[in-house]
């Protein structure tokens, strides 16, 4: 008897059905390398064909829009002759498998998408998601994926200036670790990946070409991850330091007008570099592979859809390509002319002379299937019943606790480990809402943030897909920013099954709205699906970056209480619940969903309150409700607080009740008429609860005390992270 | 007043040391590693903070041996004024124009955050001007910031205040060489230049620079 091998199509992940596709869009059978770069190209990773459909219902216009989704970053007019690329990836996959280098080399990648805008990248954020602390796997996986961050992002002298961390069950089979990056360049001197001019030539610039992470777009990042087997090969292998030269050198090509376009070398590597370059061109591409610097012996198919790192690929004027060369050589960098331009639009590869690929770029770079995901919705769940919910006996104790939780206590343990300050323009560093970074030059800022909602997605995907949406934006106006741009990574499980799809759609649907009300454009992003294992499936997490303006970078405002006598108030006027609370601790009940319109009035009234000076601390009330947010602003003033809150249905969901949009505010004594008229105009509730001031965290709950000394609330706040790490 | 800043494959904090010079009132000029002399009319010298070669071999020991050390070895021979921040300091450890060594955190990872400095060394042309007890207020951002040397031998001008020291012998945040021209500085003072972003205590350091 013999054993039948799959058919190779379905060995490299398409389906017979795709197979077909492929035979009848070229005429013939393809070749072994042409069937490789159609399985990467047509991958979910590459060609997102099960969200394609979806994406297209985010708002992507505005006045300010440079450069929309469809390119290797989103681009937006920051003023001054500035433009800002910004774009958010997961590196999901490889990060589960090798967490050092996977996540090293998801921060390498984002940055050399922003980098192949001609933009200067500026700043780094990352979001995490990683299993409960008390599983050694998570420790390990988020202690490495932290390290490995680090090591790039420090090496490359690009500061991590923000993000999120939080621990779930959920993710202790599938991690997130999705990197955002923001650039800065004029709008004269923006650059773009479509190749043109037949006769141009094709110049590789960065490492040499080898084995590593041959084949990681389809088989790391488009199937469930299965346990049982070890895919370390897919993984690639960092080398920040050139990285950093990449940085250096291209950036003073591309200042010197050598670049005609330019596109980093990310999954499916050379393959959907060129593909990409010549389909979004209408031109073609004819690659020589001989000429391709090798770091081992490799097959045509192999260089072709290596993934090798801090590679990029330029079309330079046959004239320039010494002067291109010269530069790389000063830089101690390979650069190689690998190909040209050419009319048509094939991209057509040669290896020892023979022609080994010739299909038109498109079919790969824009022709995959785009599916349809089944919409199957999932049962509503029952809002939470209060008396179900065991109500803790002394809430001051419960109020400590869930300050050392590690989902609410302070990340310094990882913000530590990054440069947060390289570059010097680091006006507002990690720990506040969401960090401030001045324009080079300027006397502008731009805030960042990312934020998700995931707990809240998996109950009621479209309000949580607002609610994360808003709470981006409400961190911004926190420090005084107007949101401008967003970019979004979708992480979700396999939308083939259940109500995954469905929550697809209506996170989507959730997010846009809350994006449409507050006029802020979606101008890149990534999808990351299939983040589920036999036992465990993710929540449905979309992160939200986002990116805020402000014009004066001095009039930002920091989350600390500033000074004794100070007014402290409750801006919004929405109800705290406890349903999918971190006091709850579970996706449970059913949050109210939020009140977009009155959302919206709150970011630009707090936007606005700042902007006129008018605040001395602000602070979005967020995991842990109005009790953390009060004590996280003292903690961070070093000054105490006293505060009288009506008890409303129950004290523990009053203090530690979550989600509405409200933010805890504090204002000079003789300025809170100004602050309440400003408020009122903008139809925001501003509420007085109480005074900055002593060395505790006091709230009087109705008469009844609960009260947190500064020091035992830094006790728990600050060792709550390393604590669980132990 | 012109103070030349060296630029290795891998200098991170060059332009932020030449933004602080001339924020000092001098001007600034980078210089290439593969120079052979410094520019005429060079007073001092900043080997800037980054990841000189990618720290291949040790922090330091490649970007050390680059052609245009040559030149600053004479320069510093001569008197002139060299200032090394973070890999400066490795690289000027590296030279043999400052004693000891810079190991690794005690924490064994990178680490980056505000630290509180004395002045414990005021006579030299570096810490004149601040005098001796004097605090400033300059970040830390280094995987191999522990400076081991012999205390009783170096001239340690700078120590950090209430903290713990990364494993830094005697708290050594800055070492001076014998004849106090040549600095070595773990913390980055072109990060404290500017209250906006926290602090101005550094600029003291690089007003020191300008007026040699």
């Amino acid at each position: 008897m013999t054993t039948l091998e799959p058919p190779l199509h379905r060995q490299l992940g398409l389906t017979d059905w795709e197979a077909g596709r492929i035979d009848e869009l070229l005429g013939r059978r393809p070749t072994h390398p042409e069937l490789v770069m159609f399985s990467l190209m047509w991958s979910e990773h590459c060609s997102y064909k099960h969200s394609r459909r979806l994406l297209r219902r985010f708002p992507t216009e505005g006045p300010s829009v440079l450069q929309g989704p469809g390119e290797n970053a989103g681009v937006v007019d920051v003023g001054d002759g500035w433009a800002a690329a910004l774009k958010i990836e997961s590196h999901n996959h490889p990060s589960a498998v090798e967490p050092f280098e996977g996540a090293a080399t998801g921060v390498g990648g984002i940055v050399r998408d922003i980098l192949a805008m001609g933009a200067r990248p500026i700043a780094l954020l990352d979001s995490l998601r990683f299993g409960e602390l008390a599983s050694a796997r998570s420790r390990h996986l988020f202690a490495r994926s932290v390290a490995g961050i680090g090591h790039y992002g420090n090496c490359i002298g690009v500061p991590t200036v923000g993000g999120e961390v939080a621990f779930d069950d959920r993710y202790e089979d599938s991690c997130l670790v999705n990197a955002m990056c923001v650039g800065v360049v004029r709008h004269d001197a923006l650059l773009r990946s479509a190749a043109s001019g037949p006769g141009n030539a094709v110049v590789l610039i960065g490492n040499r070409t080898g084995a590593d992470g041959i084949g990681g777009a389809s088989v790391l990042a488009s199937a469930e991850l299965d346990e049982e087997e070890d895919r370390r090969p897919s993984v690639q292998v960092s080398d920040p330091f050139t990285e950093r030269k990449l940085i250096d050198c291209c950036l003073e090509l591309a200042g010197r007008g050598a670049f005609v376009a330019l596109q980093d070398l990310g999954a499916a590597g050379l393959t959907s570099a060129s593909s990409e370059m010549a389909a979004k061109g209408g031109v073609g591409i004819e690659l020589d592979l001989d000429a391709v610097p090798l770091r081992q012996p490799l097959e045509p198919a192999e260089i072709l859809v290596s993934e090798s790192q801090e590679r990029m690929l330029a079309v330079v004027e046959p004239g320039r390509v010494g002067e291109v060369i010269a530069a790389c050589d000063r830089w101690e960098l390979l650069a190689t002319a690998v190909g040209r331009v050419t009319d048509g639009g094939n991209l057509l590869a040669r290896a020892a002379g023979r022609v080994v690929v010739d299909v038109p770029a498109r079919l790969l770079a824009d022709d995959a299937p785009a599916y349809d995901v089944p919409i199957e919705p999932a049962p509503e769940p029952e809002p939470l019943q209060l008396e179900d919910v065991p109500a803790p006996s002394d809430l001051a104790a419960a109020w400590r606790d869930l300050l050392a939780r590690p989902n609410v206590a302070s990340k310094r343990w990882v913000y530590q480990q990054y440069d947060h300050l390289v570059g010097a323009n680091t006006v507002q560093r990690p720990g506040g809402d969401a960090a401030v970074v001045r324009l080079p030059g300027s006397s502008r800022a731009i805030a960042l943030t990312t934020d998700g909602a995931e707990r809240h997605c998996q109950l009621d995907p479209r309000a949580g897909g607002a609610a994360a949406v808003l709470e981006a934006a409400r961190t911004l106006a926190c420090v005084g920013a107007r949101p401008a741009a967003a970019t979004d990574c979708l992480n979700f499980p396999n939308p083939e099954k259940g109500a995954t799809g469905w929550r697809l759609r209506e996170v989507i649907d959730g997010m846009s709205e809350a994006l449409r009300a507050l006029g802020v454009p979606v101008v890149s992003g990534n999808v990351s699906l299939y983040n589920e294992s036999g036992s465990r499936a993710i929540y449905p997490t979309p992160v939200v970056g986002m990116m805020g303006l402000l014009f004066e970078a001095a009039a930002s405002v920091t989350h600390g209480f500033d000074a004794d006598g100070d007014a402290v108030l409750l801006a919004g006027a929405a109800t705290p619940r406890l349903d999918g609370s971190e006091l709850l601790g579970e996706a449970r009940g059913r949050p109210p969903a939020p009140d977009v319109p009155a959302q919206a009035a709150l970011c630009a009234a707090l936007a606005e309150a700042a902007e006129r000076r008018l605040l001395r601390s602000a602070h979005d009330v967020a995991a842990g409700g109005v009790a953390v947010a009060l004590a996280e602003s003292a903690l961070a003033g070093g000054l105490g607080v006293e505060v009288t809150l009506p008890v409303g249905r129950r004290g523990d969901e009053t203090l530690f009740g979550e989600g509405g949009g409200r933010a805890v505010v504090s204002c000079r004594r003789d300025g809170e008429t100004q602050l309440a008229e400003l408020f009122a105009s903008h139809g925001v509730a501003l509420k007085r609860i109480g005074t900055a001031g002593g060395a505790h965290v006091a709230v009087d709950l109705g008469g009844q005390p609960v009260a947190l000394g500064l020091d035992e609330a830094a006790e728990a706040y600050e060792t709550g992270l390393a604590e669980a790490l132990r | 007043m012109s103070v030349a800043v060296l630029r290795f494959p891998g200098s991170l904090d060059h332009e932020s040391a030449a933004r602080a010079i001339r924020t000092a009132g001098g001007t600034a000029a980078e210089v290439w590693h593969d120079e052979s002399d410094l520019p005429g009319g060079t007073r001092a010298v900043v080997i800037p903070g980054g990841f000189s070669y990618g720290d291949h071999l040790r922090p330091g020991a490649i970007a050390s041996r680059a052609r245009v050390m040559d030149d600053v070895r004479r320069h510093a021979e001569r008197g002139g004024m060299v200032l090394g921040i973070c890999n400066g300091f490795q690289v000027l450890c590296e030279a043999g124009l400052l004693p000891g060594a810079l190991r690794p955190n005690a924490t064994l990872s990178f680490v980056c955050r505000q630290t509180t400095l004395e002045v414990t060394d005021p006579d030299a042309p570096w810490t004149r001007a601040l005098g001796a007890g004097a605090h400033l207020s300059i970040p830390i951002k280094n995987n191999s910031g522990a400076w081991f040397g012999d205390p009783t031998t170096a001239r340690v001008a700078l120590r950090y205040v209430g903290e713990d020291a990364l494993g830094s012998v005697d708290a050594a945040a800055g070492v001076l060489d014998d004849r106090g021209t040549v600095l070595g500085l773990m913390p980055h003072p072109e990060e404290a230049c500017d209250p906006l972003l926290g602090s101005a205590d550094g600029l003291a350091l690089f007003q020191a620079a300008v007026a040699a």
